[in-house]
């Protein structure tokens, strides 16, 4: 082994041996990062083929006045109130449960732990820390109602006349 | 020093019954070549990590029979649970054995783990072995719950959507976790071909690989922890 004194000075902070060890654990320092971030990026989806967020539940006629009427395939509620339409998720935000609007006890349930909800998405009981979100609601040009379960609007404010 | 099964010493093994006794000398390594008889007995461990690992490798053979017939896709899953529990020759039995084992490897190894720490043997030399221990029982709740999720019927596929949410209620990276773990937002066809991939790929190879330093350490430390090799050893020094 040569004696790496006399190829660098002491006084020389870096030798050439340091400096090589330094620029090889440093790079495997970076390819190790590198590889982490790339990992990542592979683990997250870049296009999902999940139904989109924008449902169309149709005209308002179908939803008799005073009524809690839950679609099963999109998970969420349309409820003609006096005030209008509106709609809630069916999703419960307790643990994401699948809810049911039981018309005997005029109350949304989670069959899971038994959470329930008025019908403006108020907990009335249950584990549910959170209110059941309104949903955005319109009416399209056809005259059928729109909803967009990705968008949440404060409750109890935006309703839409037929 | 003596070799069991060997002609002569370094020599090869001509006879097969005496390779046999050497083989069988080599799995007596997994103790130490010197083990005090009490450590053997039933009463100082109940036999609960034996036990384990012997539910894990019915899990292995039953697990991997089950791949044969099962397919981790939405339109198949569920179907191919039902062929296997009322068409398939012996589908019933294995995969009945496959999910009651499930069961009794998890209750297993939690008794396991709490006859440990209840008789104290996860005390110096034995701390790192409680490490992976534990690690293992963490990977045995993760075989469970990801293994829960494959019938696809409407009891794993609740369980694993409210399982998710609680994921996601880890401070502020939950969400994003949740979200890696299902690929997707909703527990869809990319959740079920992850679980089926932890499920038998990554959490199975990783949980041997930690029995086998769970193996070693054992072996380093001394060999079964037993209350009179702590009497000797505080007579030793």
């Amino acid at each position: 082994m040569p004696d790496d004194s006399k190829i660098a000075p002491s006084d020389d902070p870096v030798n050439r041996r340091q400096f090589f060890l330094k620029l090889g654990l440093g790079s495997l320092g970076i390819a190790a990062a590198g590889t982490v971030a790339f990992a990542y990026q592979y683990l997250e989806p870049n296009v999902l083929y999940e139904p989109s967020p924008v449902v169309n539940v149709g005209k308002p006629e179908r939803y008799a006045p005073n009524s809690v009427t839950l679609d099963v395939n999109s998970g969420i509620y349309i409820i003609h109130s006096q005030e209008g339409f509106f709609s809630l998720t069916a999703v419960c935000t307790h643990l994401g449960c699948l809810t049911t609007w039981q018309p005997e006890i005029n109350m949304i349930t989670c069959p899971c732990h038994g959470s329930k909800f008025n019908r403006d998405g108020v907990v009335v009981e249950g584990p549910a820390p959170k209110p059941l979100p309104w949903l955005k609601m319109w009416m399209n040009d056809d005259g059928e109602l729109m909803v967009d379960r990705a968008t949440k609007v404060a409750p109890e404010k935006e309703y839409v006349r037929a | 020093m003596e070799n069991p099964g060997q002609d002569e010493p370094d020599g090869p093994i001509r006879n097969p019954l005496a390779a046999l006794a050497r083989w069988g000398a080599e799995l007596k390594h997994m103790s130490r070549d010197r083990v005090r008889e009490p450590q053997l007995g039933f009463r100082y461990t109940w036999y609960l990590g034996a036990l384990t690992l012997g539910t894990f490798t019915i899990q292995l053979t039953t697990g991997l029979l089950l791949m044969l017939y099962y397919h981790p896709s939405i339109p198949q899953a569920y179907a191919d649970m039902k062929n296997l529990q009322f068409v398939v020759s012996s589908g019933f039995f294995l995969r009945n054995l496959h999910r009651w084992s499930a069961q009794a490897m998890v209750l297993l190894v939690f008794i396991h783990m709490a006859k440990v720490f209840y008789r104290g043997a996860f005390r110096p030399p034995r701390e790192l072995n409680w490490v992976v221990g534990s690690t293992l029982l963490l990977l045995t709740l993760l075989l469970s719950y990801t293994g829960y999720l494959l019938p696809w019927d409407q009891t794993s596929y609740w369980g694993v959507t409210v399982g998710s949410s609680i994921m996601a209620s880890v401070p502020i990276i939950g969400e994003k976790l949740r979200f890696v773990l299902l690929g997707g937002n909703t527990v869809n066809a990319n959740a079920l071909l992850r679980f089926y991939v932890l499920h038998a790929v990554i959490l199975p190879l990783s949980v041997i690989a930690l029995i086998g330093i769970h193996m070693w350490r054992l072996h380093q430390d001394g060999g079964m922890y037993s209350p009179d090799s702590d009497k000797s050893e505080k007579t030793e020094s």
